[in-house]
């Protein structure tokens, strides 16, 4: 197991490092450079730039050295300084723009994965146990409902509710009068009261995926001879579903912990964008389109990085309750 | 000869399925005298299985248990009709590895990829023994012990993918034997095994059933390990049992053509042959099983006018078949009907 771990950790190590060289070409790969556009912008309200003027900035924001050396540069500065540069369009450095968002975006993640998993493995354990019954159709129908409907609609239904029914502040993750106040108690029930809208949008289309392979695994396995032992000896019947064949079934979600949260900053702009939501995916667009550098790379680096970390801990979570898998 | 341990009585399962009915079982009677061992033989699909599944009321949906009498005799006073038992509540779950343990054909997925054997050895015990953790963990070590595996106490912690096929069977039956049960039913036990293995498993059987006393519900496919476990013999064919007799009469003066067909088809060292016989036809389709007398279309005996609808005669004292014709063209005593 220990071998394991390290092993596991040098991969992600090295992941890492070609992660942000990757990052880091796919920033300068569009022509031209964030003073380009910036030029355009300003060319359109009739204002032009001098060349002088431009070559200036150019140098300040050290736009012209080689490729290599601004990599190692910016790589550089993360690394010892944890300084992630300064955002070109909005002028102040990336870390004052981030670091909330991201945890909202980490917040909003696990909140729905939480209520995926929550709602989605009893019912899928439920259809398959009782395949074909009524129960089974009606988890069914809906579950291909919540596939169906696109989540921006859901999002702009559920606003609706939430302000004609409960006359309640919608959209973003506050009311306005919490938005700047310091955590307490409030502030933490005002949260929760927004946080709910956004779990079930994201989270529906997930719930209903879930559903579906949870009962298609699930009706793998309980027809599995150890299933039938369990039932030999005894054991009560929700007891063994529980104990046997759902443990088996579930190690294919525990190999996808990591991959939800770069869905949900790419995934979900549209949401966030309905919803208000003060996630990374809106920023991320909007610094792509102005060739905002410092800050795309600086997300692009920071979801990578989360990714590797999520795999990893799925990676460990499924040696743990798989012992087929530490064996290699 | 023992006491009656558990009485079958004219079983009927079948299988409800949107293609029709399987009537997987229809109409099976087995006696299984305490202390003794019962072969069930047969070839694949015709209904041993799920016999063994209805014995612990196990028969999954879309399966079902339609008519006939399971009566155990745990009680000599008061059998237990299992048949009419909740297949999910208390009194089932109890008789089930308590008093009836079960071994399967496959010891690789009978048992669980995730946990250790440990951790379902001490499960099967502690759900029928009030015994702690550190006892029941004991007793375990004992029986594996007792079957033949070394490191007993390392073997608790290991998982079923780092064993092999003969030690997983073995720790198969040290599980079926915690409870100490009075039937151990044995579905294939040895069929997944290779020859050597094979006979060490058999070998272990046999002892086991002297020390504990229990009996053996035995079910195969092959007539050589028949000849090597069973006290009686029970063929069956399409559901129904078309042979009973102890194991001497069945191999020496079987009665039922399907027997006979069933000796012919197997090599013998002591005769010469050219070719192997084999029985004629195929086993037919299970929705559209044969009218009358199920075998008729394989049977060289077969007759329209007499053989519409065959009882179950006791041809010889203790040995019975489902023939029609049988008194006809039964051998003499002492005959060796497959010489």
């Amino acid at each position: 197991m220990f071998r394991f771990i390290v092993r596991r950790i040098l991969t992600a190590a090295l992941t890492m490092v070609a992660i942000s060289v990757v990052a880091f070409l796919i920033i300068e790969l569009p022509p031209g450079d964030y003073l380009t556009s910036y030029a355009a912008t300003l060319a359109e309200q009739g204002d032009i730039l001098s060349e002088e003027r431009l070559e200036q900035m150019r140098v300040s924001f050290g736009l012209g050295e080689p490729l290599p050396t601004r990599y190692f540069k910016w790589v550089g500065n993360i690394v010892l300084r944890g300084n992630f540069g300064r955002s070109l369009e909005w002028r102040i450095p990336v870390n004052q723009i981030i670091w909330h968002r991201i945890g909202y975006t980490v917040l909003i993640n696990i909140s729905t994965i939480l209520f995926v998993w929550t709602v989605a493995i009893p019912i899928g354990v439920y259809s398959a146990t009782r395949q074909y019954s009524p129960g089974d159709y009606i988890a069914t129908f809906f579950g291909f409902l919540g596939l169906a409907i696109p989540n921006f609609m859901l999002a702009l239904v559920l606003m609706w509710i939430g302000f004609s029914v409960f006359g309640q502040h919608v959209g973003g993750l506050f009311s306005p009068e919490y938005r700047d106040a310091p955590w307490d108690l409030n502030k933490f029930i005002d949260l929760l009261s927004h946080l709910w809208i956004p779990m079930v949008v994201v989270g529906t289309a997930g719930t209903a995926g879930l559903i579906r392979t949870m009962r298609a695994n699930m009706l793998d396995e309980i027809t599995q001879p150890y299933v039938e032992t369990a039932r030999a000896k005894g054991l009560a019947e929700w007891r063994l579903i529980w104990k046997y064949p759902v443990r088996v079934a579930l190690n294919p979600f525990i190999s996808t912990i990591g991959y939800a949260l770069p869905e949900l900053v790419g995934g979900v702009v549209i949401v966030a964008v309905v919803l208000n939501l003060p996630t990374i995916g809106p920023i991320l667009l909007r610094s792509l389109l102005s060739q905002d550098m410092f800050l795309a790379g600086a997300i692009i680096l920071i979801v990578s990085v989360l990714t590797i970390i999520g795999t990893f801990i799925s990676d460990i979570m499924l040696a743990l309750i798989d012992p087929r898998i530490r064996l290699e | 000869m023992g006491d009656t341990l558990l009485e079958v009585r004219d079983l009927h399962v079948s299988f409800y399925l949107t293609e029709g009915i399987v009537r997987a079982v229809s109409g099976v009677n087995l006696t299984l005298q305490a202390g003794r061992t019962l072969g069930v033989v047969g070839e694949s699909g015709c209904g041993k299985s799920v016999t063994a599944r209805a014995i612990l009321n196990m028969v999954q949906r879309p399966g079902r248990i339609d008519q006939g009498e399971i009566l155990w005799y745990g009680d000599p006073d008061y059998p237990v009709d299992i048949a009419q038992l909740d297949s999910r509540g208390p009194d089932i779950r109890n008789l089930r590895w308590g008093e009836i343990a079960m071994i399967f054909q496959e010891p690789m997925t009978s048992l669980s990829p995730v946990h250790s054997i440990g951790n379902q050895m001490i499960e099967a015990i502690r759900l029928h023994h009030n015994a702690t953790d550190a006892e029941a963990t004991q007793q375990s070590v004992e029986l594996l012990n007792r079957v033949g595996l070394s490191q007993p106490e390392r073997l608790l912690g290991a998982y079923r993918h780092e064993l092999s096929g003969g030690m997983r069977q073995r720790v198969m039956i040290a599980m079926a034997l915690t409870c100490s049960p009075r039937l151990l039913i044995a579905d294939e036990p040895t069929t997944a095994l290779d020859v050597t293995t094979q006979s060490q498993i058999l070998d272990l059987m046999r002892d086991l059933q002297d020390e504990f006393g229990m009996a053996i519900l035995f079910i195969t496919h092959d007539l050589g390990v028949i000849a090597e476990m069973a006290d009686d013999v029970a063929v069956m064919y399409l559901g129904k049992e078309v042979e009973i007799a102890d194991v001497d009469t069945i191999f020496h003066q079987a009665a039922h053509p399907y027997t006979q067909a069933l000796l012919r088809s197997i090599p013998r060292h002591d005769v010469v042959t050219e070719r192997l016989e084999s029985i004629v036809g195929n086993v037919p389709d299970p929705y559209n099983i044969p009218s009358g007398c199920a075998f008729h279309p394989r049977c060289h005996h077969y007759l329209p006018e007499e053989c519409a609808d065959p009882e179950l005669v006791e041809v010889r004292p203790g040995q019975w078949a489902l023939c029609a014709r049988t008194p006809e063209f039964l051998p003499a005593s002492g005959e060796r009907t497959n010489a």
